[in-house]
């Protein structure tokens, strides 16, 4: 039997969706019982979201005004106490989890398996290396515990429909103090969520100026789609950090990708490479975004994009 | 004055496009383009530029690898280290042991700060900077990309999922390098030149009383299943045509 305690991914108020992929992957292991572990100032709403996730047989809070906002310092050696009793340890791999849980394993003292894709056995599970130019199956020690993080595209988010019970828990663990949170300046955005969101605009270098990225803003709002960028047209300063796509930037899965004056580098393919449908325009026809995507069409943005736009509105 | 040790990984410069070998072995790395990580590449860059405002006295890379390795350290002394380290071996090691080998590198030269990239462009593991703060016990400030020193503090702004995060943490302190650091500048040929007579150790890995068994092991290497290949519309009107017919757009 795998016991398994997923640390749930939360703002505060709502449950991340990248939980409810968590739980997917941690169904494939053979035998799992699945708890899933909430730290926060204050629980409830988050916890009551996590026991409604179908498959979840439990939920345990953790109360403490100290992880309101959580670091991977302060958190790391409270999830490796409440790890004791659990053979698995699984989080997703955000910033969040790829910050806490290389933590945790070293407190527990094994290796970690980063970005698992797929569920082998227990203990054999597949990752993707080199930016997804190849995929390694990896075989863990069984009489050690696993420590994982969750690579959130290859899984679905578990449905609603579960009924798991509710325990608050208190974990004895030190506090160090040598690690403070000052500040988040988070994008607030009625867009959705570029993580989860089922359609995806994203503009490259070739949009030329913050002004002009505009043009990617409006077409994403006519469908209904969150906004991506290049690792270029956010150095350059016409997107902001949190909206990059790729092997440094977010990893994403949604139904239709739009790729827009960007060439394709490896490193922007596989932050894609699991889009229902990918549609590049670019006006260059060698372009290796052509390789991957759906629907190519080939010609200046300037002119396709108002298209596209006026297109889409009738 | 403040000493900074930096994590240099040698990897598969991030221009190659890497294969996978047909018995399932691994990637072929014979006769491949290596370089130092390129988010190491930053995070001594970072290192460098604290040395030169006077906010650090000395800095110095450090490596666990083959012998090969060496060239790699080279590089980062012709960029500026002061000295290198290379802690060799001949296995490809798992992050925890990187992590290990680096914390007895530390106990040995008392940095304030250790410097690594947030991610090796080979494993993509992301692991070793937070196993090495956590082995230490002292605090990690990941995917940074900015870094203030005051005194026994670090201010640092980080990448996170959500926008900017501001951290403050008490030095000695790991911190892990972001690609908006820093732009990591380009080595002269003068600087190689001066890069020969700077000292670089070898240690035995083995002789640092690390276990290289992190109770993973990989047992097979595949290609990525290929998207299939797609097609080029002739227009806006066709695009639209074809998205309709999948449902994506009304
Ligand atoms: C360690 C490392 C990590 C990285 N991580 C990431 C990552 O996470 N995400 C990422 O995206 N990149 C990443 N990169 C960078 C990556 O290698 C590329 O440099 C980057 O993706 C290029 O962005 P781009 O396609 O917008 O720009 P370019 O490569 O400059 O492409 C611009 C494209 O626009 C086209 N174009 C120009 N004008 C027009 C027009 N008027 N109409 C239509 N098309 C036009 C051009 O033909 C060209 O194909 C990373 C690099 C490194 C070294
Ligand atoms: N063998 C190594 N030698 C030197 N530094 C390393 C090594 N392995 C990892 N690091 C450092 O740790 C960072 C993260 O690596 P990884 O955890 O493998 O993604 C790298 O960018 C390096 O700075």
């Amino acid at each position: 039997m795998s016991k398994i305690l997923i640390i749930a991914e939360h703002d505060g108020s709502k449950l991340s969706q990248v939980t409810a992929r968590c739980v997917t992957c941690a169904k494939h292991i053979t035998g799992a019982e699945i708890t899933i572990a909430v730290f926060a100032s204050d629980p409830l709403a988050v916890a009551a979201a996590a026991a409604a996730l179908a498959g979840v047989g439990k939920v345990v809070t953790i109360t403490d005004p100290k992880h309101a906002h959580p670091l991977a310092a302060v958190l790391a050696p409270v999830v490796a106490k409440l790890a004791g009793d659990y053979t698995h340890v699984l989080g997703a791999s955000t910033t969040f989890g790829k910050d806490l849980m290389p933590r945790v394993a070293a407190l527990l003292g094994v290796a970690q398996i980063s970005d698992v894709m797929s569920v082998e056995g227990p203990y054999r599970y597949k990752r993707p290396i080199y930016a997804g130019n190849a995929i390694v199956t990896v075989e863990a020690a069984s009489d050690r515990k696993l420590v994982a993080t969750v690579r959130s595209a290859s899984f679905e988010a578990a449905p609603a429909g579960g009924s798991a019970s509710i325990t608050a828990v208190s974990v004895d663990a030190p506090t160090p103090a040598h690690t403070r949170f000052v500040s988040l300046s988070a994008a607030t955005s009625d867009r959705p969520d570029l993580q989860s969101a089922q359609r995806v605009v994203s503009g490259g270098r070739a949009l030329g100026s913050k002004e002009n990225f505009q043009l990617i803003f409006n077409l994403a709002d006519k469908l209904g789609a969150a906004v991506g960028a290049s690792r270029a047209a956010v150095d350059a300063g016409y997107a902001p950090n949190e909206l990059q796509v790729g092997q440094t930037g977010k990893i994403i899965a949604p139904e239709l990708y739009v790729a827009i004056g960007i060439s394709g580098a490896i490193q922007h393919l596989t932050g894609i490479k699991d889009a229902r449908t990918i549609v590049a325009i670019n006006k260059d026809g060698e372009a290796p975004i052509f390789e991957v995507a759906d629907f190519g069409l080939v010609g200046d943005l300037f002119q396709i994009v108002p298209a596209l736009e006026k297109g889409l509105a009738k | 004055m403040r000493k900074i040790l930096v994590g240099v990984k040698r990897v598969v410069d991030y221009n190659v496009r890497v294969r996978v070998k047909p018995d399932g072995s691994g990637v072929a790395t014979d006769g491949v383009k290596m370089s130092v990580n390129p988010f190491d590449e930053i995070a001594l860059e970072e290192a460098l530029r604290l040395r030169e405002r006077g906010e650090a006295s000395e800095v110095v890379a450090v490596s666990i690898g083959p012998d090969d390795a060496q060239q790699q350290l080279r590089t980062a002394l012709a960029m500026g280290a002061d000295r290198a380290i290379l802690v060799k071996t001949d296995r490809t090691l798992e992050p925890l042991t990187a992590a290990q080998a680096l914390l007895a590198v530390v106990r040995k030269e008392n940095p304030d700060i250790v410097i690594v990239g947030k991610q090796a462009i080979d494993d993509d593991a992301a692991q070793t900077g937070p196993m090495l703060a956590a082995l230490w016990d002292r605090p990690q400030a990941t995917f940074c990309s900015k870094l203030q020193i005051k005194g026994g503090t670090a201010v640092i702004v980080r990448e996170v999922d959500a926008g900017l995060e501001t951290i403050e943490v008490d030095l000695p302190a790991v911190i892990s390098a972001d690609l908006r650091l820093n732009e990591p500048r380009y080595v002269k040929l003068p600087d190689i030149m001066k890069a020969k007579k700077k000292p670089l150790d070898v240690i035995e890995l083995a002789t640092l009383g690390v276990s290289t068994d992190a109770g993973l092991k990989t047992v097979l290497t595949e290609a990525p299943k290929p998207r299939s290949k797609g097609i080029i519309v002739k227009d806006v009107g066709e695009l639209l045509d074809a998205l309709r017919k999948r449902g994506l757009v009304s």
